[in-house]
């Protein structure tokens, strides 16, 4: 093959993916850039990538505000790790249990596992279950426990993980020295298996960090909103205002004197920055959790 | 002989202890509302809860499948999903192929973090964005873009239904192609690089190589994720129908599909009996649609069946 042409196609190929960074960051650049920008300035000229006037009223705004943003930041925190917490513990005994040959009942239990991937009851009887049922409306459980803290998914992959990479011999061998079940997985287990633990609870963390739909089910005390909870109501608090002003002017007027368009976005910026910032270093764990997901669902 | 089984439930006793609250979990949170999907059948009311409440037959299902919502949401949600695949999975081959192209590593990394920002932000966040673009008053595209290109009008995004197909389409290729891409770039890498150093020595183009040796080893893959996804299509992402074109009543015709017709029909109208009906009419056909793509998945290539 000729070089030329060889340089051509790598050309060719960075203006390609050049573009497409372009097409996913755009978004987020006209966000932050908008977030900064002044009140009166997008009221005049919309959202811009290229604001008349800087300001930092937004945030000034969102500081005077911190009481309740830093409680939705402190709830989403909470819900985040203590999910993933006990997310993690409840797959990884579920999946050890599964992954032992030698169990009687792994069959069943598996295909009990299996089968919630399949079908399931849909919003209405679990709203009605929890809701009814368990009580769990305005609490800290509505947030943690429904839908999210363990699906058959993860128990799979984490089953065929501890299959495939722990050896039998190592389990049998510590029953012989006389370990109990509990020790071999404490000790010996989870130690060889940091990986795909490191996948799945990454995987399980951002579930929960960007989760709004059982704050929007649950949820309808100010005091447990999480941040994105914070932000769909802003969103809809907002679009209550408009829809509710024919006064033109005046509305407006009356809205600049908070900013809300500005604040909007700062909030969402608020929101999307944690993910942002931590997701590069993890990168490669959530990578690894996409493909082995997609080649052993 | 009791006594050995004895023993042997005993040696099992503490895997079972830990297996234990797992199988609670998923009991309470799966089998127990699969249980509930009864609802349906019932003239659902507060004080006598699920199990109590009256019979009434298939009355909800025949309201429901009487009405024009039954179609469009149906038809919604399908032809969503339709385009959703079709689109995402040709950009997310055309990407897999570029990025494996790309000779130096770091620029295929830092790429690669690109593309795949946006599945990892919460869908909130993503009607927010959206929102910066289409707002009627303060949008990018009303304000800056339209008159940029000389266009001398303001279009009101979210009262137009008519617009919502593409924008929902370009929402959702933005969300989700680089998740596939990852996906189609690890086969594409998986790849025998023999073949490709053979094609070299016969003097191949780089064209010809991505034609006759790339595509046709990552087609297997390709059909697998497609049909996997078609056993998916009776389901949608709630927040991409519900958030993102904020729930505007004006938008329903084009932006309602199941999911949030039983949200609504659920906590908007309190019509319990009908929002049952759709939730069991899209979990019994999803089911089915799920046991046929994987038997068709199954006999093309067992190891990526699900079953």
């Amino acid at each position: 093959m000729n070089t030329r042409e060889n340089k051509i196609f790598q050309v060719v190929c960075h203006i390609i993916m050049i573009l497409l960074c372009f097409f996913v960051l755009a978004p987020f650049l006209l966000l932050i850039i908008a977030s900064f920008t002044d009140e009166q300035a997008i009221l005049q000229n919309g959202y811009s990538y290229f604001p008349k006037q800087f300001s930092l009223t937004a945030y000034r705004y969102l500081l005077d505000q911190r009481d309740y943003i830093f409680n939705a930041i402190k709830v989403s925190f909470i819900v985040t790790l203590a999910g993933t917490f006990i997310g993690m513990c409840i797959t990884t005994m579920l999946s050890y249990t599964l992954s032992r040959r030698d169990f009687p009942l792994r069959a069943i239990l598996s295909f009990i596992v299996f089968f919630t991937m399949l079908f399931n009851g849909g919003l209405v009887p679990t709203y009605l279950v929890y809701t009814n049922v368990l009580h769990v409306k305005n609490t800290f459980v509505g947030l943690i426990m429904p839908g999210l803290l363990m699906n058959g998914f993860f128990v799979i992959l984490v089953r065929t993980f501890f299959t495939t990479s722990i050896p039998e011999a190592l389990i049998e061998s510590a029953r012989i020295d006389g370990a109990g079940e509990f020790l071999t997985f404490f000790r010996i287990v989870l130690p060889l298996s940091l990986p795909i633990l490191a996948t799945i609870g990454l995987m399980m963390g951002v579930n929960y960090w960007n989760d709004w739909l059982n704050g929007l089910y649950y949820i309808t005390d100010p005091s447990l909103f999480s941040l994105q909870n914070l932000l769909n109501r802003m969103l809809q608090d907002v679009q209550f205002l408009q829809t509710n002003s024919n006064l033109g002017a005046n509305a407006a007027e009356a809205l600049s004197k908070i900013p809300t368009t500005t604040v909007r976005m700062a909030m969402a910026v608020v929101g999307a920055v944690p993910i942002m910032v931590a997701y590069p270093f993890f990168q490669k764990y959530f990578v690894k959790g996409i493909t082995i997901g997609a080649v052993k669902g | 002989m009791k006594s050995s089984r004895f023993r042997k439930a005993l040696r099992f006793a503490p895997l079972m202890v830990m297996a234990l609250p797992g199988l609670a979990y998923l009991l309470i949170n799966n089998y127990i509302p699969m249980a509930g999907l009864v609802v349906a059948f019932k003239n659902y009311n507060y004080a006598q809860g699920i199990w109590g409440s009256e019979w009434i037959g298939f009355k909800n299902f025949e309201y429901l499948f009487a009405t024009k919502d039954a179609f469009v949401i149906t038809r919604n949600t399908i032809l969503y999903n339709v385009g959703f695949i079709v689109i995402n999975t040709f950009v997310a081959v055309v990407v897999a192929i570029v990025l494996s192209e790309i000779a130096k590593r770091v620029f295929n990394r830092i790429y690669q973090t690109v593309i795949l920002l946006p599945y990892l932000i919460s869908i909130v966040i993503v009607s927010y964005l959206v929102f910066a673009f289409l707002s009627a008053d303060v949008g990018f595209i009303n304000k800056t873009l339209f008159p940029a290109l000389g266009i001398d009008k303001s279009i009101a995004w979210y009262s137009e239904a008519k617009y919502w197909p593409v924008i929902l389409n370009i929402v959702n290729l933005w969300k989700g192609f680089g998740y596939l891409t990852v996906i189609y770039l690890s086969s594409i890498v998986g790849i025998d690089k023999s073949y490709y150093e053979a094609a070299q020595l016969d003097g191949a183009s780089k064209l010809q190589t991505i034609r006759k040796i790339t595509i046709p080893l990552i087609v297997p893959v390709i059909t697998m994720m497609v049909l996997l996804s078609i056993g998916r299509i009776f389901y949608s992402d709630f927040g991409l129908f519900y958030q993102v074109p904020m729930n505007s009543g004006m938008l329903y015709s084009t932006t309602n599909v199941i999911d949030t017709y039983v949200y609504r029909g659920l906590m908007q109208l309190g019509d319990i009996g009908m929002s049952a009906a759709a939730g069991l009419y899209q979990s019994l056909v999803g089911f089915i649609l799920v046991m046929v793509s994987n038997l068709v998945v199954r006999k093309l290539s067992p190891d990526n069946a699900l079953f």
